[in-house]
């Protein structure tokens, strides 16, 4: 028996994974059932389905993306305070002292890099016809997908507290000024008021609500962290659960009819 | 314009020998395979009457890539002197079309004539030489100051990435439909019924997750490693950047600040382009075409959609980046940025127009004026008055154009789709033509907004 047939046939492996080495065809088709992260796939797939040509296979790439991100950006919180002290310096310790230091570059590049691969997710499905019946609804949840893949980098682009961050999140966050009713620079928002007292103001109205004050400053920064590290992933997480679980239901990948 | 620094230096030289070698190996190997084909150059052989094989003129063509890469590892010491440069009459040439009226026509020309000469851009030969072409253009590029220094910005860089991968990833897919539609035209089966049968997961498709997974890390460690992330001078509230730019994917909508207000550009247009997405497979109701690559079958969707995407998306994005310069002036990709260039803004609003450069106005006694002093009401008559055109033109736009198109043009999607699938597609498509319509207002008669009601931040 060589060693490798004795981890195999061990107790603890065999508590772990609940099959057989997939050596056999059976036994590749009891790997795809019986194993959590295998079983997000089919037993069985046409080969036109996995054809790089057909696929561009940017979709997995995507996600993939997500997780490097998820894997780095942790790795960055061991090393990041978001305040006006130390945000700016701990980036710079990043850069010049901390070992781990590369793990920036590879979050720039791979955030950089997921914005593109989801466009071109969306320009594959859209170029075979993948959104027409029945994968309508898992389109609509890919666009919101994209949506949020702009806002983590969107807010991420602020946390490294330099004048690229700060002006860059300014322009982009002066836009809600201006929002239809909602915004103290908008079309309508005179016609919000209690009495005399107008409720849209430049502490009340949407720009305020993104950035939790009235210019890009502290506050900014901390709501942008959070919702950088916590409350987008946190979303994003739950919608590429049920985009993946929705493109098995819809019939896999899509073929010709 | 200051000459503080030199176009090329040795390090520079240098570098683009690595380039030009890249490229050589590159044709070596189309070399190889246009021998393996016994292809023959039809262009060639017509001119000189016999039957020249392609791989001879490739083989000339890798050649003299060859020596220009050496040339450029032995010239590194004199840079003052070397002869490798772009000429100053293309650079000129070049920077003529920076600007938003050459600029956006020539994305559009780009565009059609793609689609139009879908089927010779589709050739394998000619989609190598444009690449050739695109990364020749490049490297001669880069013995230009400015065009290093913006093209070279740690940001930037992942966009003239991805112009490559879009540009490849368009051909793939006009390459697949071109096929498909003439499969279809002939009545044989797609190129995705080929060759289609089930095969398992365990090996075929976990393996190339796990290739994939390990060549992408490898990719985002070496990028990693040639390229530090950008960091800038720490944040100061006091010090605005000019230009300031917001993250390069946002460049569009800020292009469009140009020509609509924010409370348009900013909020209504982006989130009209959400719904515009999300609503478009329950508008669209044409049932083939799903799941293959195909142009004919569903000519209008892909339109539409390429339109949006590539000249209206990403070139805007291009023209953001790399075009835009201080007080948001458009600047050739050879040009300095200087800071003081003036471009006369004289734009008017058609309320401007009508009550003071046309007749109308001196007929009808002058512009409206109000009393600010007097009530809401008096004011609101006031200003309806005065823009009186301008609404009547934008509510006719948005509420009677679908009913002619309706009646024209659309007959048959009217027919097919049902009132209120129909309107919602006739007015995206409304917002759609919009951005071009006031694009080029802006730029034949200098219109400024067609209804301009300041008081209430009220400008389209």
């Amino acid at each position: 028996m060589s060693i490798g047939e004795y981890i195999r046939e061990s107790q603890v492996w065999k508590s772990i994974f609940r099959h057989p080495a997939p050596y056999d065809r059976r036994n590749r088709i009891v790997v795809m059932l019986t194993n959590f992260f295998l079983h997000l796939h089919p037993v069985s797939i046409k080969q036109q389905g996995i054809a790089l040509s057909y696929t561009w296979c940017m979709g997995g790439i995507t996600f993939f993306l997500f997780l490097v991100e998820t894997i780095t950006g942790v790795l960055l919180m061991f090393y990041y305070r978001p305040t006006l002290e130390w945000a700016f310096r701990d980036i710079l310790s990043l850069r010049d002292v901390q070992t781990l230091g590369i793990m920036r570059e590879i979050h720039r590049w791979g955030a950089h890099a997921m914005v593109i691969t989801v466009w071109l997710h969306m320009y594959r499905v859209f170029l075979t016809g993948s959104y027409k019946p029945p994968r309508e609804f898992n389109w609509v949840v890919g666009v919101i997908l994209l949506v949020l893949t702009l806002l983590l980098s969107f807010t991420g682009y602020l946390l490294p507290w330099d004048q690229l961050a700060i002006w860059a999140i300014t322009v982009g966050s002066n836009m809600a000024k201006a929002t239809p009713f909602l915004g103290s620079e908008g079309p309508g928002y005179q016609l919000l008021n209690v009495g005399n007292y107008p409720l849209i103001t430049p502490i009340s109205d949407a720009r305020f609500l993104l950035l939790g004050a009235r210019n890009v400053g502290e506050e900014t920064l901390n709501r942008f962290y959070i919702l950088h590290c916590v409350a987008i992933p946190l979303v994003v997480a739950t919608l590429i659960a049920i985009h993946f679980w929705r493109v098995r239901k819809d019939g896999g990948i899509s073929q010709p009819l | 314009m200051l000459e503080t620094h030199p176009d090329l230096t040795s390090d520079v030289i240098f570098g683009l020998g690595w380039l030009y070698t890249i490229l050589f190996l590159m044709n070596i190997g189309w070399t190889l395979r246009a021998y393996n084909l016994k292809l023959e150059n039809k262009f060639l052989s017509g001119l000189a009457g016999s039957h020249i094989p392609s791989a001879s003129v490739w083989a000339i063509y890798s050649g003299v890539l060859m020596m220009t890469a050496l040339a450029h590892f032995t010239g590194s010491a004199s840079p003052e002197s070397f002869v490798v440069r772009m000429p100053e009459f293309v650079k000129t040439g070049i920077d003529w079309f920076a600007d938003p009226v050459r600029y956006f026509c020539l994305s559009i020309g780009l565009f059609v004539g793609v689609v139009m000469l879908r089927k010779q851009f589709v050739k394998p030969t000619v989609a190598w030489s444009l690449l050739n072409l695109s990364i020749l253009f490049l490297g001669l590029s880069m013995t230009d100051y400015d065009f290093r220094l913006i093209v070279g910005k740690p940001d930037n860089v992942p966009i003239v990435g991805m112009l490559f991968i879009l540009a490849f990833f368009t051909w793939l897919y006009f390459k697949r439909a071109v096929e498909n539609d003439q499969r279809i035209k002939d009545g044989r089966p797609l190129v995705e019924q080929e060759k289609n049968d089930k095969i398992l997961v365990w090996p075929d498709l976990v393996y190339s997750e796990l290739i994939c997974m390990i060549a992408l890390t490898a990719f985002l460690v070496l990028w990693g490693i040639a390229l530090q992330a950008p960091l800038e001078e720490p944040a100061n509230a006091a010090a605005t950047p000019n230009p300031s730019k917001a993250p390069w994917y946002f460049l569009g909508l800020q292009e469009m600040l140009v020509y609509f207000d924010p409370w348009l550009a900013g909020v209504v247009l982006p989130s009209l382009i959400l719904v515009g997405l999300a609503v478009i497979p329950y508008i669209d109701f044409n049932k083939r075409g799903n799941g293959y690559y195909s142009y004919e079958e569903r000519k209008f969707a892909v339109l539409t959609f390429l339109f949006g995407f590539l000249p209206l998306w990403v070139a805007m994005i291009v023209l953001g980046t790399f075009l835009r310069g201080p007080n948001w002036n458009v600047f050739g990709i050879y040009e300095y940025w200087d800071v003081h260039k003036l471009e006369a803004a004289n734009n008017k609003n058609l309320s401007d127009f009508f009550w003071l450069y046309w007749p109308t106005g001196e007929m009808l006694g002058g512009m409206p004026k109000y009393n600010p002093q007097g009530g809401a009401t008096e004011m609101v008559i006031s200003i309806l008055v005065r823009e009186w055109l301008g609404i009547v033109l934008v509510l006719g736009y948005f509420m009677v154009s679908p009913i002619i198109m309706a009646l024209t043009v659309f007959r048959k999607f009217y027919v097919k789709m049902g009132f209120i699938r129909y309107m919602v597609m006739a007015n995206l498509l409304l917002w759609m033509a919009a951005l071009p319509i006031k694009m080029v207002l802006r730029w034949t008669v200098s219109l400024k907004y067609i209804v301009a009601i300041p008081e209430y931040f009220f400008n389209i």
